[in-house]
């Protein structure tokens, strides 16, 4: 396997990647709004959004796949950062809703009038504002993944102990947002959206356009992580995948790194959450449990780790396969067959679907061009060439 | 320790009285050393000597528990990190040979390259003619052009090896720690080895820990003979070997 047919065969998967995804970006809101209801290429309102919910658990994948496939970071914690997200952007809809909520404050939302809060928290201020919102998408995430970092990386915390503390960081945060005194709406939380930037959430257009929305970010956050995978940052990160301490002796700041990637890629899964919730119409804290970021992992690990396109293959795969299931008859075994899938992968397929299929390709062009050279070789009359390493 | 302030030693490295236990098992004993700049020295002892004990407290990876090691006179090691100490010019290779398995030959040597090592510099960094000449010529040296696009872990052990000291080479630290170069090496490669570390040592101060007493010899260099942690005896390869302990803890009659 030669360096070159590998960047050549992932440079071809990332192009066609970015097409498939800008093209159902573009196809599918259009087919929904301009073709007769009822036609036969029509795609359903209710479709627009469901594949719009799974097209943000791809960039939710994208983002465990940066940390875990490039860097080592086995993160089961990661559906914390998409659920802050996905709080933020609620706590925008909330506000929103303004007096037409059903006690009609036009400050405070429902759940705060109905446990006779006198005036609105603090940290609601400013959610009224799209922009400062917007912000807070990434910056929340970011911060907690920041300080999460600093500390758990500086303490040289890696492999399993790492992903448990994780897991218990994302199980603090699901009992806290349980509480209906932490101010966001405990059990039931955020939902009753009406409208975002003056749009009738449930509208079919404003459906379309967080789908179209939803694919341009998949597409934006896939550039960003193949910029940093294909930096010299990105061999760093493989040098500390791979042999950590060794990394350390050549001088690099492994923490720094590590911070670096993990914080990035928590903000990515924030923006991820916060374009699930209009799409949803609810954001509570059971997005906090910690078997949603062990599905996530789960994703990333059938469509393959470490070649980004395959994450994002493998939660559209995974989720269209839970929808399709847990609609029928065989609902009650859903979990039963996930982990079973997980294993089965493991076991066959530890590349996942991706990467099996760039070494089968990659395999197949070599064969190819050791047959070419063999056959001019042939008719040159001359002995065959040892192949070169090139 | 007023050897923080005022140089006491003309050493590049300089430890003294040094002592680690591990779970009360005492691997280093009171062991004191010093290497001159520009010196090479080997180090020959038995298995479980401590050998690489001392490279790991030289490099920061273990705190000793008592003891002075100081790098260039002045500068504490046992409060420093391994990022700061190979910041400072202490290169290491690895008894068993550790390179980065998944990423190309060239690929390594450029990681190892002693440029710019914080985020923003890598993530920002573009390659420029100084740093892919200087990478030709190591690879050159080590021999290693034509698998310069080949994955590091599809070399031979002797290669792996190799690119390793490659790895060092391109750090271009001022002290090169290099821990059983010729393990499982042909005794063509052994001799082409220590060639290379000759050459290296022309202009860096440089530390092998071997066995191979042929390669030991061909190298031609102060030795020193490490036993349960501590200095059993110093001086030339025949001072050494002629030594009444070292012959009994070590040769073997
Ligand atoms: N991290 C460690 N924990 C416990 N024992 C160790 C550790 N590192 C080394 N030792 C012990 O210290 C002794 C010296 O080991 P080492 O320095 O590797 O010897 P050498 O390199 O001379 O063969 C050995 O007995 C080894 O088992
Ligand atoms: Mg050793």
């Amino acid at each position: 396997m030669t360096p070159h047919v590998l960047t050549r065969s992932l440079d071809r998967s990332a192009t066609i990647f970015i097409l498939i995804v800008a093209g159902l970006g573009i196809l599918i809101p259009l087919s929904n709004l301009l073709l007769p209801a009822g036609s036969m290429f029509q795609v359903p309102t209710y479709l627009v959004a469901l594949w719009g919910k799974y097209v943000c658990y791809a960039i939710l994948a994208l983002s465990i796949d940066l940390i875990w496939g490039y860097c080592g970071i086995l993160s089961l914690g990661h559906g914390a950062f998409f659920a802050l997200g996905g709080y933020a952007m609620g706590m925008y809809l909330m506000r929103q809703i303004g007096s037409r909520g059903v006690y009609g404050n036009p400050v405070l939302p429902d759940f705060m009038v109905f446990l006779n809060w006198p005036e609105l928290p603090w940290y609601w201020y400013g959610f009224d504002m799209f922009w400062f919102a917007a912000l807070m998408v990434f910056v929340v995430p970011g911060l907690l993944a920041f300080l999460f970092g600093w500390f758990a990386f500086r303490s040289r915390v890696t492999g399993v102990y790492l992903s448990i503390i994780t897991q218990a960081m994302t199980y603090a945060l699901l009992l806290g947002f349980f509480r209906n005194d932490f101010g966001f709406g405990g059990n039931n939380g955020l939902t009753d959206f009406k409208d975002i930037l003056g749009f009738n959430v449930q509208a079919e257009g404003t459906r379309c356009a967080l789908f179209f929305l939803s694919c341009a970010a998949l597409i934006g956050a896939f550039l960003i992580c193949r910029a940093v995978v294909s930096s010299k940052l990105g061999k760093v990160l493989l040098a500390i995948r791979d042999a950590e301490s060794r990394t350390r002796f050549l001088g690099y700041r492994v923490e720094s790194y590590k911070l670096f990637v993990f914080t990035l890629s928590a903000c990515m899964a924030g923006v991820a959450g916060a374009l699930y919730v209009p799409q949803v119409g609810i954001i509570n804290p059971s997005e906090f449990s910690p078997g949603n970021s062990i599905e996530a992992v789960i994703w990333v690990a059938v469509g393959g780790r470490g070649t980004l396109v395959g994450a994002a293959l493998g939660a559209v795969v995974v989720n269209y396969a839970k929808t399709f299931f847990t609609s029928g008859p065989l609902a009650p075994y859903w979990l039963f067959m996930l982990g079973a899938l997980f294993i089965l992968v493991t076991l066959l397929l530890p590349k996942g679907i991706i990467g099996t299929f760039n070494t089968w390709w990659d395999q197949r062009k070599i064969e190819l061009g050791n047959g070419a050279a063999a056959s001019a070789a042939r008719e040159d009359g001359a002995a065959p060439k040892p192949n070169p390493a090139e | 320790m007023n050897a923080m302030e005022t140089r006491t030693t003309s050493a590049i490295l300089y430890l003294d009285g040094v002592h680690v236990s591990f779970d009360g098992f005492h691997a280093i004993n009171n062991l004191s050393l010093t290497l001159e700049p520009g010196e090479m020295r080997a180090i020959i002892g038995p298995n479980g000597a401590g050998k690489t004990t001392m490279m790991d407290i030289i490099t920061g990876k273990t705190k000793p528990d008592e003891g002075v090691v100081l790098f260039d006179g002045t500068t504490d090691l046992t409060r420093l990190d391994e990022t700061r100490i190979a910041e400072l010019g202490i290169g290491r290779k690895f008894q068993k040979p550790t390179v980065f398995e998944s990423q190309t030959v060239q690929d390594n040597l450029l990681l190892a390259l002693n440029v710019d090592h914080s985020v923003r510099g890598t993530l920002f960094w573009r390659g420029n003619k100084a740093e892919s000449e200087r990478i030709d010529k190591v690879l050159e040296t080590i021999r290693l052009t034509d698998a310069r696009h080949r994955l590091a872990g599809s070399l031979s052990h002797g290669q792996k090896q190799w690119l390793e000291i490659g790895m060092l080479l391109a750090q271009d630290p001022k002290v090169l720690l290099v821990d059983e170069p010729v393990a499982g090496m042909t005794d063509v490669e052994t001799h082409l080895t220590a060639e290379l570390l000759k050459e290296i040592n022309r202009n860096h101060t440089v530390m092998v820990v071997e066995h191979d007493m042929t390669f030991v010899r061909e190298l031609g260099v102060k030795v020193t003979c490490l036993h349960e942690g501590t200095v059993l005896a110093e001086g030339t390869i025949d001072q050494v070997s002629s030594n009444e302990r070292v012959i009994e803890v070590y040769l073997g009659r």
